[in-house]
């Protein structure tokens, strides 16, 4: 766990390296989700400070936007399209077995913390679906079997 | 030996890096040098990964690859068990008419030297020998319209931020892709990220402005990794500079920013929210100046229509909708991918011919034109031209051009509830008729799929109040997609269904 001496030096140095952007606080969002792994709530005070922000509108920034986490994800991150390209191929059923085989629903991390599963929009993958995402990684024409790779 | 290998999105998914890696392996071990470049895919994605050899005759393509088939590419390419000879000459290519993605597959995306080879920025050379109303005229005379959807005159765009005072104006590239069965903006993104800059260069010379942004989707992690190399070559060498800059940001997973006003408070930093017009962001967009917002596609078939000029792009096309459209075919499709052509080709024709159906074999249910929020077309649609009016005139529109195919085994009721779904995890929360329609519309839904046939008048009640009454195209063509299902597959929506189970 960071003290918070040293979340709030990271944190400043985060936003001291995205000075001078125009509408600067996706971008740094982006950097300390980056650094963290999450948005720590305790930077929210630091960032709206700095941008001269309500602590309110930083906060409903944050939770405005899917990609933004408040706390840690497991140490994999499974996301699977559920889009209609995939779902013309089966994506729905291949979404159940992961579920089933993970013991989780969307959005939940299995008790271990070895996996979190979260539906995406769209990868842009949609001539060779079912299509996912483990650990930033792309996969085309996925099956259940992918369980067994997050499982290894 | 020079090999091409694809970057893009779709042949790393299927495998590309493992490729990559053992080809160097067997080359290192046969003690032969190869120049292995990463191109961009030609789109063929049943084909992928699909590596070319480049002969004295030309390249020919050996695919879909797979770690094992990698030893045979260093004897005769022509005679590799999965040769299928030069690529140009397949079906697929020899069928297109490649404008905008003529260098997409061919060139390496991050050479300029390669860029300008194959008739790279000889648009904005031109544009800079021009004013800015003759570079507006031109754009306005090729009759573009706008490829994100909208099919809103480009031209027109561009003359209202021209026209407009201010002491800055931004050219807004929205590369936030979010419709299933779209990846022309990827695909560009990655296979011919200069074309996309020189077109936003113009677009700066046209309209006065001296910043770009591209908002890019993060779920697209190599488009933004080549589009940032390609803006950092772009400067060194001198095609951006201070005179017109660009700047990547990315986005966070929210569908609507994919509508301009709403990626507009994203690009400042606030919730994606959608804003009523007027204002028109040409007059009041990004910081409250005058700003363009255009397709990917819209900005990068701009080097085209300046360099040959607006009469050859105009020639291209049918009716009103001029030049032409990269269709995407995805879903459950036996030939899918990124096929270009000039509008006017029949939905029948597409499905067909082009794409061979579905991938499954059994017989198209559905075809799901636009998008998330595009309409559902039976077979009984598919004498439908290709144009923005003749899909208006189904009930549906064309969206990004992505195609989604579904089988007979598609419920159409289940993707009416799903359009529905979707619109309410998306909906920015702005207006009424969407944040709470869209909630309403999927437990509406439910009653239908429980045999309470009193509920579908309630349904289509509500659709025409989303249609009329939301803000913006999320809640408002959500409709499509839900009403095209009930109109076309009513007995998907009969309690009979249940009662024969």
């Amino acid at each position: 766990m960071l003290d918070s001496a040293d979340l709030s030096d990271r944190v400043a140095q985060i936003l001291a390296d995205h000075a001078g952007l125009e509408g600067p606080l996706l971008p740094i969002l982006h950097g300390i989700q980056a650094a963290f792994g999450h948005v720590p709530q305790a930077a929210i005070p630091q960032i709206a400070k700095a941008l001269n922000l309500s602590k309110a509108e930083v906060h409903g920034v944050i939770t405005f936007y899917h990609d933004f986490r408040e706390a840690p994800a497991g140490r994999h991150v499974l996301k699977l399209c559920r889009a209609e390209a995939c779902q013309a191929m089966g994506a729905d059923r291949m979404a159940a077995e992961v579920k089933a085989a993970l013991g989780i629903d969307w959005h939940e991390t299995t008790p271990d913390g070895r996996v979190t599963l979260e539906p995406v929009f769209c990868l842009g993958l949609c001539a060779c679906g079912p299509a996912a995402m483990l650990d930033g990684r792309l996969i085309g024409r996925c099956d259940a079997g992918i369980v067994a790779e997050v499982m290894a | 030996m020079k090999l091409y290998l694809p970057l893009d999105s779709v042949a790393v998914a299927l495998g590309a890096e493992a490729i990559a890696a053992a080809i160097l392996t067997e080359a290192a071990r046969r003690g032969i040098r190869v120049d292995l470049v990463r191109n961009g895919s030609r789109g063929m994605v049943w084909l992928e990964p699909l590596v070319e050899v480049e002969t004295d005759a030309g390249r020919i393509g050996v695919g879909p690859m797979t770690v094992a088939d990698v030893p045979a590419l260093f004897g005769s390419a022509a005679r590799h068990p999965k040769a299928l000879g030069l690529v140009e000459d397949l079906p697929w290519m020899k069928g297109q008419t490649r404008l905008t993605f003529a260098r997409v597959g061919v060139i390496d995306p991050l050479s300029l030297a390669d860029y300008r080879a194959h008739g790279g920025l000889q648009g904005l050379t031109r544009a800079r020998s021009m004013t800015r109303a003759e570079i507006v005229a031109e754009v306005t005379d090729s009759g573009l319209r706008g490829r994100g959807g909208a099919g809103f005159p480009t031209g027109i765009k561009w003359k209202t931020v021209s026209d407009a005072p201010g002491d800055r104006k931004y050219i807004v590239c929205n590369a936030d892709e979010g419709d299933s069965a779209t990846f022309a903006d990827r695909m560009l993104m990655e296979g011919d990220p200069f074309c996309l800059i020189e077109g936003m260069a113009i677009a700066g010379l046209a309209c006065g402005a001296a910043k770009g942004f591209v908002y890019i989707r993060s779920e697209y992690p190599i488009a933004i990794r080549v589009m940032e190399s390609a803006i950092r070559i772009a400067r060194t060498a001198g095609v951006l500079d201070a005179g017109f800059d660009i700047e990547v940001r990315v986005g966070a997973g929210a569908y609507v920013c994919g509508e301009e006003t709403s990626l507009l408070n994203s690009l400042e930093g606030r919730r994606g929210v959608v804003r009523a017009k007027p204002p028109l962001p040409a007059l009041e967009g990004f910081m409250g100046k005058p700003t363009v917002v255009n397709n990917v596609i819209s900005l990068a078939s701009v080097p085209v229509i300046l360099a040959k000029g607006a009469a050859f792009y105009k020639d291209f096309g049918h009716g009103r909708s001029r030049g032409t459209v990269p269709l995407q075919i995805a879903g459950n499709v036996r030939y899918g991918g990124l096929y270009e052509t000039a509008f006017g080709l029949t939905l029948g024709q597409i499905v067909d011919d082009i794409a061979g159906g579905t991938a499954s074999g059994r017989p198209v249910k559905a075809v799901q034109v636009g998008g998330p929020l595009g309409a559902y077309h039976p077979r009984a649609d598919f004498d439908t031209p290709f144009g923005y009016e003749d899909f208006a005139g189904q009930g549906g529109l064309i969206g990004h051009a992505g195609l989604t195919v579904f089988d007979d085994s598609a419920d159409m009721l289940a993707q009416a509830r799903f359009a529905m779904e979707f619109c309410a995890i998306e909906s920015c929360g702005k207006c009424t008729p969407c944040r709470i329609g869209a909630v309403r519309g999927v437990e509406t839904i439910d009653r239908i799929a429980k045999g309470d046939a009193a509920a579908i008048p309630l349904l289509t009640d509500l659709c025409s109040t989303m249609k009329s009454g939301s803000l913006c195209a999320l809640g408002g063509f959500t409709p499509y997609p839900v009403l095209s299902a009930l109109t076309h597959f009513p007995e998907d929506f009969t309690p009979v269904r249940e009662a024969a189970e």
